[in-house]
């Protein structure tokens, strides 16, 4: 990881202008945002690759990272979920639509979609995980003809917090196993109750062989990636081909500010997304 | 690398040629509590204040690229829009008078991550191109391993570097500006015998070290080690003051925050020096610490400054200069924590 050599400059304090153009409350704590450049000529050079975050400012409050959970195939205006969590966050949930926020990014490294053509891809999210996963699956939807099977496992504390509920009819239209399971099941419930292992297991035991055939996309917190990498790996899955998106304190996502360092790693610029190897080459990774 | 030499008592003139400038240099700033001088570098206003066979300063020098507290942008706002405004011509051409090698050292280690990296910072850069650096050999003090490091001579982040060698000093240049400077105080060419000198002063300078840091794979030491008892014994001492981030001078991490005005109409973002010695480096929204003991955070910074940097950068973002351990509350220096490290105490 030298990072003396092929780098390219960049700006520092450099932000697009951006207007929230539509807001659409999830669940209770969690909202999305359509957010558009407003420099139509600015929005055209705006375009990122999925998994990849922006830096959200709102002047006066503060900035904060956020993955982006669109397709990728829009220029110029993109989604973002969040959930209200602190000063930031709280402050966005009673913004209306019409505010004005900085955007700087995109940053950060992507899942490799292109790698993973002609392959089955496993998308596993937990909670707010499905937040950074929803824009590789709609850069795959939109070309689903090129991959071959593609399962999403999506698991939640309870059925109210399942994010993107009205999108999974549409998922299905395009041939995606959607598997969801929830900790605490209500009445209305009646899916999956439990651990996201627990529907991982029967679709990788009925796959003969992971290693040739597979792609894996994982994202959640921090104590999923082990337990369900770690599955993954036992059924055959190289490390490789496993992906993971970490979540770090970040106040530039410039790889100066060093909050977001892991050894010598930047999450901020050598992640969020990573292999699975790298991850577990890095001490205190998760 | 051009050499010459100048009558000592020249120096003065060299200053007041370079006055007209705002010069920094190394000054009496008091005493300790048992009478040792405390030196720091601050704007000098007449050659005489300076005081160049100073030990380390309390301080180093980078406070003057990368200030405790900078703001980065501001922000006009009305109603239903805001302006953004960013000034990066917030620096003033600057001379330093008298700069040891390591602290020279250090600032090139800074200018890797701060201006050859991706993103580079326009506001170090800035400071950081309209400084002249005139760098001054020393003699090493008891918690000085810069020789471990490396970091005893500097080769390159001067404009020129003067060594004691009796009756004159000894000068390295490196940029045209120097030599045009020593040229106007009747700089000459070195005899034989200055060579010598210069020679010699140097190998007994070398003899001098007291302290050494055994820093051979320390990068894979520190991965086996990850789990020594070492870090927990030290990280029970530790604070979590941040005191030795403060006084570093390859410490460059921060935090960023921003503050409304009063009249509603404008606001600040501000970048102020941090620690990840300091209990909150690592927390998450929603009460996550990646590092809630302080014997991670403890650890952590030992593991970027040789682990992490020297795997990014090929060399450890550490010039050995003892200021961290001199500082220290709790008087944990970094040869002792890497030698115990080393050891699996
Ligand atoms: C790569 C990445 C992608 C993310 N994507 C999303 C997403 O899609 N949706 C979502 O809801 N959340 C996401 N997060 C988490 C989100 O950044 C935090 O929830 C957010 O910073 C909270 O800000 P706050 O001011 O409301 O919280 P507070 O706790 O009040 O935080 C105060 C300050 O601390 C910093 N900070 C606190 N927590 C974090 C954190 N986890 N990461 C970085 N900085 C932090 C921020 O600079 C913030 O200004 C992501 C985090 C990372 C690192
Ligand atoms: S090592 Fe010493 S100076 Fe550094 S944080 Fe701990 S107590 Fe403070
Ligand atoms: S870690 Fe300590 S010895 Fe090394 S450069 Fe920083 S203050 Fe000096
Ligand atoms: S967010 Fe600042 S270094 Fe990564």
């Amino acid at each position: 990881m030298n990072r003396r050599k092929g780098d390219t400059g960049g700006a520092f304090e450099y932000a697009y202008k951006a207007e929230i153009t539509n807001i659409y409350s999830l669940t209770q704590n969690e909202k999305l945002y359509q957010i558009q450049i407003c420099d139509p000529d600015l929005g055209d050079r705006f375009t990122f690759k999925p998994g990849q975050f922006v830096m959200l400012e709102l002047p006066g409050i503060g900035e904060a990272p956020f993955s982006i959970s669109s397709s990728p195939s829009t220029t110029g205006k993109f989604e973002l979920c969040i959930r209200k969590v602190g000063n930031l966050t709280n402050f966005l949930d009673k913004v209306q639509r019409g505010a004005r926020v900085g955007i700087s990014g995109p940053f950060g490294t992507h899942f490799p979609v292109e790698q993973m053509v002609g392959q089955n891809i496993l998308l596993i999210a937990g909670g707010l995980g499905i937040v950074p996963l929803r824009s590789p699956l709609l850069a795959v939807l939109e070309n689903r003809s090129r991959y071959g099977q593609v399962d999403i496992m999506y698991g939640a504390k309870s059925p109210e917090q399942l994010l993107f509920t009205y999108q999974y009819e549409g998922w299905r239209r395009f041939d995606i196993n959607l598997t969801v399971t929830v900790d605490n099941a209500d009445q209305s419930w009646d899916g999956h109750v439990g651990l996201i292992t627990e529907i991982i297991q029967p679709r990788i035991n009925e796959s003969a062989s992971l290693a040739d055939t597979t792609y894996a996309i994982v994202c959640g917190p921090p104590v999923m990636f082990r337990s369900v990498c770690n599955m993954l790996m036992d059924a055959g899955l190289p490390m490789g081909k496993m992906f993971v998106s970490l979540e770090r304190r970040m106040h530039c996502g410039r790889g100066k500010c060093c909050r977001c360092n892991i050894g010598s790693t930047y999450t901020c610029l050598d992640g969020p997304v990573f292999d699975y190897w790298s991850v577990m080459n890095l001490k205190e990774a998760i | 690398m051009i050499f010459k030499v100048f009558p000592k008592k020249k120096l003065s003139s060299l200053y007041e040629l370079l006055a007209y400038n705002i010069v920094v240099g190394p000054i009496l700033k008091g005493t300790d509590r048992d009478g040792k001088s405390l030196y720091d570098f601050d704007v000098v206003y007449g050659f005489d204040e300076l005081v160049l066979g100073y030990t380390s300063t309390i301080h180093s020098a980078k406070r003057f690229v990368l200030p405790y507290q900078e703001n980065l942008s501001s922000f006009e706002i009305s109603a239903s829009d805001w302006q953004k405004n960013t000034d990066i011509n917030v620096y003033k051409p600057l001379v330093f008078f008298g700069m040891h090698a390591c602290d020279i050292n250090a600032l090139n280690k800074l200018d890797m991550v701060q201006a050859e990296s991706v993103y580079p910072n326009p506001y170090y850069i800035g400071k950081r191109k309209s400084m002249f650096i005139i760098g001054i050999n020393c003699t090493p003090e008891p918690q000085c391993f810069c020789q471990s490091m490396g970091t005893d001579t500097a080769l390159h982040g001067f404009d020129l570097f003067i060594t004691d060698i009796g009756e004159k000093y000894f000068v390295e240049i490196l940029t045209s500006q120097a030599f045009e400077l020593i040229k106007k105080i009747s700089g000459k060419e070195p005899s034989q015998i200055d060579h010598q000198r210069y020679k010699h002063v140097s190998s007994q300078k070398n003899k001098l070290f007291t302290t050494t840091v055994d820093s051979s794979d320390l990068t894979k030491i520190l991965d086996l080690e990850f789990d020594s008892k070492a870090w927990q014994i030290w990280g029970d001492k530790c604070l979590s003051c941040g005191t030795c981030a403060n006084v570093c001078p390859t410490c460059y991490c921060y935090g960023v925050e921003e503050n409304v005005d009063m009249d509603l109409k404008g606001a600040t973002k501000t970048k102020t020096l941090h620690s990840c010695n300091l209990l909150d480096f690592a927390s998450v929204a929603g009460g996550h610490n990646f590092r809630p003991e302080s014997a991670t955070r403890l650890k952590y910074r030992y593991y970027h400054k040789h682990r992490g940097f020297v795997e990014a950068f090929e060399e450890a973002l550490c010039v050995g200069c003892g200021r961290c351990g001199e500082s220290c509350l709790s008087d944990i220096t970094p040869a002792e924590v890497i030698a115990s490290v080393r050891n699996e105490v």
